[in-house]
């Protein structure tokens, strides 16, 4: 058994990588994120139109362990896109999920591409 | 790698390791503790709580998981019976050996026991470890009274525990006063009046002699003979160090208990330390967790070789809340260290009493005492700590200044610099200060390097308030910006937001911005643009708060809450029917708010637009909750119903509500009406109350609770009804044009140069020529208004954004609840 956290690791670990299809891109709003349901795990996936960029992490902050990152406000810190958690805003790179606000408490960050109109998440393959 | 053992897993042995791991990024020391309870370290200093319905969960310092996240070998459960110095090892009761290079003894302290007979019978038990409180709930479901030995602040304690637990309480004190070693007799008489008039029986000068009952207790047999029934004692006379180790182990220990360090907290062998209630310094042993925190510092700073400072003392002034008293005891309190004068006051149809010791030169403050009203005791503590000099009418400090209305020091720069900002974070003004110059000039940055501001989040306002004060100070020519991606006010994006017409984020980004915005401009930037247009703002979802975005607020586990609109607070049987037939089916928790209507938590964020629905159907409408917007109005019955009532409370107040609903602003707002003088809706505590005279009505502004109450403020009296509105409608839009983020409108009072006299002058005399244009931009967001709910109820592509996966029609499977009391409630976080 792992704990909620470690699941998280788990998934990101190897170079072979599986490439999950989460939905159409329409389904995330822009700027904003949504969450994407695969296997037990939770992912927030975030629609970045503002810098065309895509990303994605666990759904779950490590703060107080609440569901809600996908909910959660995004942005910029001079170059690093962030996302800000709803509960007491911590943030976090969206880059390499470290926590802006200080050293503790990280964040995994996924791989994600889009595909003919798909937005698919990369996950370690053993998982 | 360096090994150290820690024997105690209790909040000073917790802070060690936390402050170890948090100085040793690169971990160069292998960490074990050993504690004898079930449960990581928690908050003792909170126990009590427990009776209030925490649970262990909730007072846990930090969740198991953490320990590992940290490389922490944490065992609980395990208590060390031998420490071996010759051959550096500890031995647990389970026969485990362990070796170690530093020890660290942090044992704490356990319940102090008088030696009097009986004391082993059922029923007897202890204030100190949660299950010592675990087994006196247990015993007192069938207990109908209860007696606490101890009258200090552990034992008032105790009782408050045992009122809680709805037993009849009886305090034994030995001492002739309660709380003997920090209240005079004066303070204690009035500490005593308080406790007895919540029901509580205090019995001073009683010596125990025996503890009666045949295998379980039933009564208090004293020296003087007389004789007190009971089903139920708690034993809370003070502590005794945990020293039993020091003995075989050849540690010295002192007289009066307690391992004895110096004043590099390190016992007689070098490598061994002992911290918090266990050591003793000096023959005192420090029965507070601050000093143990300051050792818990101390010794990691030496594993580490930073700087130390010696450890010679503590200052042990209290502040507490007893039984809702508080009380306050500070430096020298009785006034005995030097010759000197006291000053006191007492007023006891008030319940307050504070005494001050003035030295005999009446040059400097020594010390005192406070009773019923401590509002003063941190500034008195500044001024004896740092030996400030006195005012030159020293009774000013106690009585407040008398005369003028002028308050003493409310900004940032009256603010001692020893002044707790953060307190989650415990970070003083200094502390922010000496980063501030050593050139941290921007607010993010100032939170990473202090982590101020990174709990609740509180305390950011007096945070940015003070970075500007010291900017200022050091020369520089601040602006108040909003974030790194606008250089301009609040006030000055408003204004480009109207001239230029501008309706959405992006746009002013792109104009007036740069970078890709964050979780500071975007919901600011949404606020004025809904002030401006009164768009919904569900069309800019992403920029909105999690609260404005999904217009419920947010809960712990995830989930939201739903508080439907009660203009001042009256409702129909009918509609009180319909909520709770939806509160029903939904199963969600429901509990009468303060602001007079009721709120129903814990609905999944796919549940919000059926709910809604319902009760849009039933003639309800969004009561802005999750807004930094109007609240509520709140009412009293008024002339309708009460018999001192002199103008129709009720129906002012819906009309006052109905008018400003949905109006958003940079902090939330609240009003009052009140039916006359007794002033039963508390409208001296809104941003805008209203209080009704014989002939109209008196309008009151920039008042609030919350942390830092604060009175409204008169602004015009004897209005009738449409006079009453239009100021209302000035005060209201011109607060909401020239206020920062998030400053109520009594901060914003605070910060405005004229204060009140400006104020009035702007919105009664109409000095700047605004009016007409405030009240047409009000009527604009009067007419424009709609109920948000219902745009989404009806708008099927705006329901579909409340989900909580978007590849799958499941809710989400981590959302958990447990019963309480017949309803529900979400689980702990960890
Ligand atoms: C539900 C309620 C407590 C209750 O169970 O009674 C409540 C609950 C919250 N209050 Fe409150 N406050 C509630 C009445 C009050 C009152 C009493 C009143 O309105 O008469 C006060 C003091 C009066 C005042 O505001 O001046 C109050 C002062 C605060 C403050 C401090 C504001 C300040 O200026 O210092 C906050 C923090 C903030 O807004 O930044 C706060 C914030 C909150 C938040 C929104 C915290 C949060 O973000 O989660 C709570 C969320 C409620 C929710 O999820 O539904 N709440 N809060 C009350 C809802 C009233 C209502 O019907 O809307
Ligand atoms: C009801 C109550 C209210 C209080 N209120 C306040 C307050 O308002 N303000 C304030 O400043 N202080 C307050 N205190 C005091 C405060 O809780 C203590 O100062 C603080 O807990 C001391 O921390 P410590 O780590 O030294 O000891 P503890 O918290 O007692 O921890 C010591 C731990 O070591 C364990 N242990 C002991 N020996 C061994 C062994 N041989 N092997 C393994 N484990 C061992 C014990 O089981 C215990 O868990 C209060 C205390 C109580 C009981
Ligand atoms: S006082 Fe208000 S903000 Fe604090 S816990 Fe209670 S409801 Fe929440
Ligand atoms: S739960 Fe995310 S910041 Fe607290």
């Amino acid at each position: 058994m792992f704990t909620e956290l470690e699941k998280y690791k788990k998934a990101e670990q190897s170079e072979e990588i599986i490439w999950f299809k989460a939905a159409s891109v329409s389904a995330f709003p822009e700027n904003g994120g949504a969450c994407v349901k695969y296997k037990d795990l939770q992912i927030a996936v975030f629609n970045f139109t503002r810098r065309n960029e895509w990303y994605a992490c666990q759904n779950l902050c490590p703060h107080k362990m609440q569901m809600a990152l996908s909910r959660g406000m995004i942005g910029s810190c001079g170059e690093e896109p962030k996302v800000a958690c709803p509960f007491h805003k911590m943030t976090f790179s969206l880059k390499n999920g470290n926590n802006l606000d200080g050293d503790e408490c990280s964040i995994i960050t996924y791989p994600v591409k889009v595909e003919d109109g798909f937005v698919f998440i990369g996950f370690d393959q053993n998982y | 790698m360096k090994k150290v053992v820690v024997i105690g897993n209790g909040m000073v042995g917790y802070k060690f390791c936390e402050k170890l791991r948090a100085k040793d990024p690169g971990k160069q020391f292998e960490i074990t503790v050993f504690g004898e309870e079930p449960w990581p370290a928690y908050d003792r200093v909170h126990l009590s709580a427990y009776f209030s319905g925490k649970k262990a969960n909730d007072l846990l310092l930090a969740s198991r998981s953490w320990y590992r996240e940290n490389q922490i070998d944490l065992r609980t459960k395990e208590l060390i019976v031998l420490i071996d110095r010759e051959n550096k090892c500890v031995l647990s009761h389970l026969g485990h050996k362990i070796h170690y290079d530093y020890l660290i003894l942090a044992t704490g302290a356990s319940a102090f026991v008088p030696p009097i007979q009986g004391v082993e019978k059922r029923g007897v038990f202890m204030y100190r470890t949660l299950e010592d409180l675990e087994s006196m709930m247990q015993y007192g479901q069938k207990a109908k009274s209860a007696a606490v030995i101890g009258g200090g602040l552990l034992g008032l304690e105790a009782a408050k525990a045992v009122l809680d637990m709805g037993l009849k309480t009886h305090v034994i004190e030995f001492a002739p006063r309660l709380m003997p070693r920090q209240l005079d007799e004066a303070g204690s008489g009035l500490l005593q009046s308080k406790l007895e008039e919540l029901g509580i029986s205090i019995h001073l000068n009683k010596n125990t002699r025996e503890i009666k009952g045949n295998g379980k207790l039933t009564g208090l047999e004293f020296a003087d003979g007389s004789f007190l029934e009971v089903d139920m004692l708690v034993v809370s006379a003070g502590i005794k160090p945990r020293d039993e180790l020091a003995e075989k182990a050849g540690l010295e220990k002192a007289a009066r208990g307690g391992f004895v360090v110096n004043e590099f907290l390190q016992t007689n062998d070098p490598d061994i330390f002992a911290i918090g209630e266990a050591a003793s310094y000096n023959n005192m042993v420090f029965g507070l967790v601050a000093p143990g925190y300051e050792m818990a510092t101390q010794v990691v700073n030496q594993l580490l070789q930073n700087e130390v400072r010696p450890f010679t003392g503590y200052d042990m002034s209290t502040k507490l809340k007893l039984i809702g008293v508080e009380v306050g005891s500070f430096g020298d309190a009785f006034g005995e260290s030097e010759p000197s004068k006291p000053i006191v006051y007492e007023n006891k149809s008030k319940g307050i009493y504070k005494r001050i010791n003035i030295s005999e030169d009446g040059k400097r403050l020594l010390g005192g005492i406070l009773v019923g009203d401590t509002s003063v005791y941190s500034m008195l503590l500044q001024m004896v700590q740092n030996n400030m000099p006195l005012p030159p009418e020293p009774e000013d400090l106690i009585l407040g200044a008398r005369g003028g209305d002028k308050e003493i020091g409310a900004g940032v720069d009256a603010l001692p610099s020893t002044a707790q900002v953060c307190s989650c974070e415990n970070i003083s003004k200094s502390d922010l200060c000496e980063v501030i110059s050593e050139g941290v000039h921007e607010i993010d940055a100032l939170k990473k390097c202090t982590k101020a501001g990174t709990g609740c989040g509180g305390c950011m306002p007096l945070i940015k308030d003070l970075l500007h004060a010291e900017l200022k100070a050091l020369g520089k020519n601040v602006k108040n910006v909003v974030c790194e991606h606008f250089d301009y006010s609040r006030q000055e994006l408003l204004d480009l937001i109207k001239v230029r017409g501008i309706k959405t984020y992006d746009a002013l980004l792109d104009e007036f911005g740069e970078g890709d915005g964050c979780e500071v401009c975007k919901p600011l930037v949404a606020s004025l643009l809904a002030s401006t247009w009164n768009d919904l703002v569900v069309l800019q979802d992403t920029i909105q708060d999690t609260n404005d975005r999904f217009l419920a607020n947010i809960q712990k586990g995830g989930t939201y809450s739903v508080v439907p609109r009660i203009p001042g607070g009256e409702i129909t049987p009918d509609k009180l029917i319909v909520i709770g037939e939806v509160a029903k089916k939904y199963g969600l928790y429901t509990k009468i708010t303060g602001g007079q209507r009721i709120d129903m938590f814990g609905a999944r964020v796919d549940e919000l637009p059926d709910i809604w629905e319902e009760l849009i159907d039933a003639g309800f409408e969004s009561g802005h909750a999750y807004g930094k917007s109007l609240r509520t109005v709140k009412s009293c019955v008024g002339t309708t119903w009460c018999r001192y009532g002199v103008q129709d409370a009720v129906s002012f107040a819906i009309r006052v509500e109905e008018r400003y609903r949905g109006l958003r602003s940079p902090h939330k707002l609240k009003g009052a009406v009140s039916g006359c003088t007794r002033e039963c809706a508390e409208a001296q505590s809104k941003d805008f109350g209203i209080i009704a005279t014989e002939k109209g009505w008196n309008l009151y502004v920039c008042g609030n609770g919350g942390s830092k109450p604060q009175h409204a403020v008169l602004l015009a009296n004897d209005l009738d009804d449409e006079t009453c509105l239009k100021y209302i409608d000035r005060f209201l839009m011109f607060y909401i044009k020239t206020a920062e983020p998030l400053n109520r409108t009594a901060t914003w009072l605070n910060k405005m140069e004229g204060g009140i006299a400006y104020l009035k002058d702007v919105v009664v005399n109409d000095c700047l020529g605004l009016g007409e244009e405030l009240e047409k931009e009000m009527a604009f967001m009067i007419e424009t208004y709609s109920c948000e709910w219902k745009e989404v109820v009806n708008n099927p592509s705006l329901r579909a954004k409340f989900k909580h996966f978007v590849n799958a029609e499941e809710k989400d499977p981590t959302v958990g609840f447990q019963p309480m009391r017949g309803q529900k409630r979400p689980v702990d976080w960890s």
